[in-house]
């Protein structure tokens, strides 16, 4: 301990006042959280837009869509999407929502801004890293976007980059020459900036806790935050070296992932014997802990909010941490479950969906555990505890179609269905979506001194709550009747009559997408005209309330926090006659 | 409020949690950054695994001399640098300065040493008509690809450390870096070595002609 005192001497900085500074290339972790925040922000605008077009070509496909011809002539001639550029879209809609958002909005946005203050730290252990890891991120987001202006579009091989179509040139269709090559090279500074950030996440977690902040009295979504963290250390370190030899067999004529004798457009391909199989077990290896990193700093998220509105304690806290640590370890056993019908060895299938069906006892606990939390309390009905709710809600009927992929006998069936484009957009995204709306209903506030509008706030949480279930419902049925998913046209005699069905699914989400015009609404005029907040608005127990509204630059005035309850203290009488007890009260908290 | 918070003049050490494993944030970094940068060696041998045991016409073209006797010398060379990296971190430590120069340069060039002959031993296979994607003798293309990467990753590693064992002595001669920072990149140097214990036997021994 004595040697930390010279390395935080180090960080004993003065608040910068040049623009540059201040705003672009800053060091202020809260900065950085805002800066995450707003690129995540821009990227699921794109990502919607993009699933918007895919749809509106789903359930009509005759239609020309204005302005499509202008963005690609060759993949829309007259505004019509060809199939290929269907997929084009297609692997955009997932890469760009996978990382640019699930990763960045849930984990490095609201982990920047809130981890170091929940803690009671000054900043992270290394801000210059901190500000690295954003703008490599960003640049890795330009590099993404690039794909979209090459002459022959963005990559068709879907977010997973399947080899060897992925791993192989132009010959196998549009957007593998230049576009293919610009999304591995995206990924891999991806890879780099997630894992600078997640050094930087463990480092502060361990080493800057204020006095009192023991690890038992971190609160939830630090926790998920740190978890998350080693997740990410691991995983990226998988898919960086992945993302390298596919572009060595792209542009250095290697043959890592492509096997002999591949015949593509009638030209014989000048590879010989590699294995598709590798990218397939490298990829998921990092994929299937990139489903955690994604919905885990949600579930923190939630199991931090609920609490406030329920006011009441969070059951089981520890077991709700040991639960986040057990999905984190297990995350590493299950990447096979992705492979049932590569052709592995159908033993091995096995061997990966019994630790997949042990993953459901954590991810049950938790549920109940939240379920339990919220039983028999006088819940607070705003827009981020409705969203808290939604969450459990999605999580649970994402969950439960899990339970049928994780059997290798019934995933043969449905595998590549829509079936699958259901279960993961629910337990993945849309449930992970929600603990980020949830988040920011419950942390503008501090982040920007205002309140968010609670009307338009739960108007937009009604509209989107019954959205997603208007879309991704009636997919199951789809994918039970066995329409594939990435088809861009059905004209099959077994998918027509599934046509009317994908007419309602897009109509659901083109409303559904508009309501989300709403919360952007809202969270604009609210930064500029939404009533002042005071340091405290929900009553709120962790670090981040016992700062002033927004958080100076050193988060705490120069004061030195410490810390004497857990996060938990809610529905209890303090001394001041309030029903909860700050973290930061030197008052004990009654043994409950 | 007032009354729950103090304010320490003290310096900030005494205001923070006792780190678990009482380690300084930069130590504490730099072992994590060798557990994932692990991993990313693990995935890339685990592929070269993968990939030779799928292949059934994988080329073996080493010869005991010259090219085992080199990756000999070699891992003679990159073992010795952890010996003075060792030595260099001892000195800082007690505060001998123009000691710990001393050893961080023989570290230094040994380190050169290992990527001259590495890279020497590269080019003589380049002129025999191995690359990334073609392979003399006939057989498989996957050796070449193999080698190369692997050993390029590592060779990355090694020609890094020695910029960063450079940049290191210069700071620490001017005072602007620490005994700390010292030894936090004597850890990242021993991993590099280790590392190459790995690659030596697999991608060395197991490629011996028959």
């Amino acid at each position: 301990m004595h040697e930390t005192s010279a390395s935080h001497a180090a960080h004993q900085h003065t608040a910068p006042t040049s623009f540059i500074r201040k705003h672009v290339f800053s060091l202020d972790h809260k900065v950085i959280g805002k800066q995450y925040y707003g690129l995540a922000l821009l990227a699921v605008f794109i990502g919607m837009g993009l699933s918007w077009l895919m749809r509106l070509h789903l359930g009509w496909p005759a239609w020309p869509i204005p302005l499509l011809d202008k963005l690609s002539a060759v993949g829309a001639p007259s505004g019509v999407m060809t199939p290929e550029y269907y997929l084009s879209l297609m692997t955009m809609h997932g890469t760009i929502m996978v990382f640019f958002v699930l990763t960045n909005a849930p984990f490095a946005a609201f982990g920047n801004y809130f981890l170091p203050i929940q803690i009671g730290a000054e900043d992270m252990a290394f801000p210059r890293f901190n500000m690295m890891s954003f703008w490599t991120t960003f640049m890795a987001f330009l590099v993404m976007m690039a794909a979209f202006f090459v002459t022959d579009g963005p990559p068709i091989s879907g977010w997973t980059a399947y080899a060897p179509l992925s791993a192989v040139g132009g010959d196998a269709g549009p957007g593998l020459k230049v576009g293919q090559t610009l999304w591995a090279i995206s990924i891999a500074i991806f890879c780099i900036g997630s894992l600078l950030g997640a050094l930087n996440f463990i480092a502060t977690t361990l080493d800057l806790r204020t006095k009192g902040m023991s690890l038992a009295r971190m609160p939830y979504c630090s926790w998920a935050w740190f978890v998350t963290s080693v997740i990410a250390l691991l995983a990226f370190a998988v898919l960086l070296p992945a993302c390298i030899l596919l572009i060595l067999d792209r542009t250095a004529g290697t043959s890592f992932f492509i096997p002999a004798g591949l015949v593509l457009s009638d030209k014989l391909q000048p590879h010989s014997g590699g294995s598709p199989l590798l990218w397939q077990h490298l990829f998921w290896f990092f994929g299937h802990p990139e489903v955690y990193i994604a919905i885990l700093p949600s579930i923190g998220i939630v199991c931090h909010i609920l609490p406030v509105f329920a006011r009441k304690p969070l059951l089981g806290p520890r077991a709700t941490v040991g639960c986040m640590i057990a999905i984190g370890f297990l995350s590493y056993m299950v990447w096979g479950h992705h492979m049932f019908v590569s052709g592995m060895n159908p033993f091995s299938a096995t061997l990966f969906s019994v630790p997949t069906l042990f993953i459901t006892v954590p991810a049950t606990i938790l549920t109940l555990l939240l379920l339990g939390s919220v039983y028999g309390a006088k819940m607070r009905f705003t827009s981020a505890s409705l969203f808290c709710l939604g969450f459990i809600s999605v999580f649970i009927s994402g969950g439960i179609s899990g339970f049928f992929l994780a059997q290798p006998s019934i995933d043969i069936y449905l595998h590549a269905t829509y079936f699958v484009v259901a279960h993961f957009h629910f337990v993945m995204a849309v449930a992970s979506l929600f603990g980020v709306f949830a988040g920011t209903y419950f942390w503008f506030p501090k982040m920007t001194g205002r309140m968010m509008n609670e009307a338009l706030g739960k108007l937009h949480f009604w509209l989107t709550f019954i959205g997603v279930y208007a879309i991704f419902m009636p997919m199951h049925y789809l994918g039970l009747a066995g329409n594939v998913r990435r088809y861009s046209a059905f004209v099959d005699d077994y998918l027509i009559p599934l046509i009317p069905v994908h007419k309602f699914i897009t109509i659901a989400a083109l409303l559904t997408g508009a309501a989300q015009f709403i919360f952007l609404f809202n969270l604009i005029w609210s930064r500029f005209k939404g009533p002042i907040a005071s340091e405290n608005p929900w009553e709120a127990t962790s670090l981040e309330w016992s700062t002033a509204t927004p958080p100076p630059f050193d988060n705490f005035g120069g004061k030195h926090m410490v810390v004497y309850n857990g996060p938990n203290e809610y529905g209890v009488e303090s001394r001041d006659g309030k029903d909860f007890i700050m973290q930061t009260s030197p008052e004990k908290a009654p043994a409950s | 409020m007032s009354e729950t918070e103090i304010t320490l003049d003290a310096g900030h050490a005494a205001a923070l949690e006792p780190s678990p494993y009482a380690l300084q944030s930069k130590k504490l970094t730099m072992w994590l950054f060798i557990i994932s940068d692990a991993i990313t060696f693990g995935a890339i041998l685990f592929g070269y695994a993968y990939l030779r045991i799928g292949t059934p016409n994988w080329s073996t073209p080493f010869h005991f001399s010259p090219n085992i006797v080199n990756g000999l010398i070699m891992t003679f060379v990159l073992l010795s640098s952890s010996l003075t990296m060792l030595a260099a971190d001892a000195a800082a430590k007690q505060g001998r300065k123009s000691s710990c120069l001393k050893w961080l340069g023989a570290t230094v060039v040994l380190g050169i040493v290992f990527a001259t002959l590495h890279l020497r031993e590269w080019s003589h296979m380049f002129e025999e008509g191995w690359s990334l994607s073609t392979n003399p003798l006939g057989g498989s293309v996957q050796f070449g690809a193999t080698f190369f990467s692997i050993t390029g990753l590592h060779l990355m590693h090694v020609i890094s450390g020695i910029i960063a064992l450079i940049v290191i002595a210069i700071g620490y001669n001017t005072d602007w870096l620490d005994a700390g920072h010292v030894e936090t990149t004597g850890l990242y140097w021993h991993f590099v070595d280790l590392v190459w214990m790995f690659v030596f036997p697999l991608l060395y021994l197991m490629n011996v002609a028959r």
